[in-house]
């Protein structure tokens, strides 16, 4: 259940939701949530985009690659964001590679 | 008076009072519901369907000890298919094997299992029950065999704040990917047996130092959360997300409440999910309007910037040191009560105060 030892460097890295937590839209309040154990996070929406590559089939690399794309940016401005979101997020428990 | 209520993001369902333990510091009020009085399966059914409509995303199973109750796992399932994320808040003492399958079967997400000590006796006798202990670490192993989230729940105080280490320690044994260490909290039997329960300010501080340090070095593999005890904070906590603007807590009988002890503040009118629909009592219901927001606040409260972060910190809490539910929390070092509060949790860590009331039928205490 544990993620070993947290989302490193590398681009090799498969990242995912950890088990039992839920990206899902929330209809309600129009927004995107993240449902953990006893835990919700409101993410904005570059963490919602990022969160939604997360499937564990996508590389870090290709996640990097797909956003660069999608937004016309900066490849390695956009690799240093998700590192830093995806390690952030490692730490709480939500994403695990 | 009023400000709009935002939908609140959980449910706490309270489906018992009923419990084999009988924890020193429980949070349930001092006059439990009898079984009697319990909303019946279709009742609840309708609760998490009406939950669900208002906007709660997550349902925490909790009582007493929910798994008291042989209609859970239908509470589950019906919750799951109303879309809520299901958490179980349980002793653990009685669960085994099957009822854990069917209950991930029925689309529990989550079980939360609370640990009086890593030390047998200590826990047993804060616990209330001979062979609690050796209990919960199976069931906490059966948990995760079952697939489950497991959160470990390591209640501290002065008997065993030296050994917060061992605690999380524990946590990681058991494949946790969660710990809560959480100070107690004096409300309800808690509040009773605080004198016997408060540590001392160098205990708080270690206990501090040993999470941090454990943050840092188990950083990616196991999440710490952290509750302190709010005597020696400075600041007080927002009290379930601020009064009325996140959490709906429904008792055994049936009574939506702001918070676990809002039954404690004198002249308090509950509505009943009996009687009234659940939208209408969060947004216009008298318990959940009365602490809403900062109409209501006083000073020094009104003139803070802290306002809308700690919403004046915890109404039960300002009720239960300074006699009036609507003052500023006496926690905040702004509260002209703030010292005498400081000067009391002084007095009874220091005090050899080791006597407990237990919560049930009198009973002499084990062990
Ligand atoms: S705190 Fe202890 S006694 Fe109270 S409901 Fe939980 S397990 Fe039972
Ligand atoms: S004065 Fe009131 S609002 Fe300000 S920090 Fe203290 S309790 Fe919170």
């Amino acid at each position: 259940m544990n993620a070993g030892s947290g989302i490193g460097p590398s681009g090799a890295a498969r990242p995912r939701l950890a088990p039992h937590v839920r990206l899902s839209f929330d209809a309600r309040r129009a927004r995107w949530v993240v449902i953990a154990p006893e835990r919700l996070l409101l993410p904005d929406e570059t963490a919602v985009e990022v969160l939604r590559r997360c499937n564990g089939d996508a590389s870090l690399d290709d996640i990097t690659a797909d956003l660069a794309r999608a937004f016309d940016a900066d490849r390695d401005e956009i690799a240093r964001d998700v590192g830093a979101l995806l390690r952030d997020l490692g730490d709480k428990g939500i994403i695990v590679a | 008076m009023s400000t709009i209520a935002p939908p609140p993001l959980a449910l706490q369902a309270e489906i018992t009072h009923r419990c084999p333990m009988r924890c020193v510091y429980c949070s349930n009020p001092l006059a439990l519901e009898p079984r009697s009085r319990e909303l019946d399966t279709a009742e609840w059914c309708r609760v998490l369907d009406q939950a669900a409509t208002l906007g709660c995303l997550q349902v925490h199973f909790s009582g007493g000890e929910p798994t008291a109750r042989s209609d859970l796992a239908q509470l589950v399932a019906h919750a799951s298919a109303a879309g809520l994320y299901t958490n179980l808040i349980t002793s653990g003492v009685m669960l085994d094997e099957a009822t854990l399958a069917t209950l991930a079967t029925a689309g529990l997400e989550h079980a939360q299992i609370s640990f009086q000590d890593v030390e047998v006796t200590t826990g047993d006798r804060i616990g209330g029950l001979k062979g609690a202990h050796a209990r919960k670490l199976g069931v906490a192993r059966m948990v995760v065999e079952a697939g489950l989230a497991l959160t470990v729940n390591a209640v501290v105080h002065r008997h065993n704040a030296d050994r917060v280490a061992e605690m999380i320690e524990l946590a990681v044994a058991l494949r946790a990917s969660r710990i809560e260490v959480a100070h107690v909290q004096y409300y309800g039997w808690g509040l009773k047996n605080r004198a016997s329960l408060m540590p001392t300010r160098a205990q708080l501080e270690h206990a501090s130092a040993v999470v941090e340090a454990a943050r840092e070095r188990l950083r990616g593999r196991l999440v710490i959360d952290y509750v302190i005890p709010d005597y020696w904070a400075r600041l007080p906590k927002a009290c379930m997300g601020g009064w009325g603007q996140r959490f709906i807590l429904i008792d055994p009988a049936g009574r939506a409440l702001p918070c676990h002890a809002a039954t404690t503040i004198p002249g308090m009118i509950f509505d009943n999910v009996r009687d009234r629909p659940l939208d209408e009592i969060w947004a216009r219901g008298a318990a959940f309007e009365r602490f809403r927001g900062t109409a209501w606040m006083p000073e020094p409260c009104t003139s803070c910037e802290r306002q809308e972060i700690d919403w004046g910190g915890c109404r039960c809490q300002a009720l239960a040191l300074t006699g009036d539910a609507a003052a500023t929390d006496p926690v905040c070092w702004k509260s002209p009560q703030h010292r005498a509060v400081r000067a009391l949790a002084q007095a009874e860590a220091m005090a050899p105060g080791d006597r407990f009331v237990y919560r049930g039928a009198p009973q002499k205490a084990p062990v």
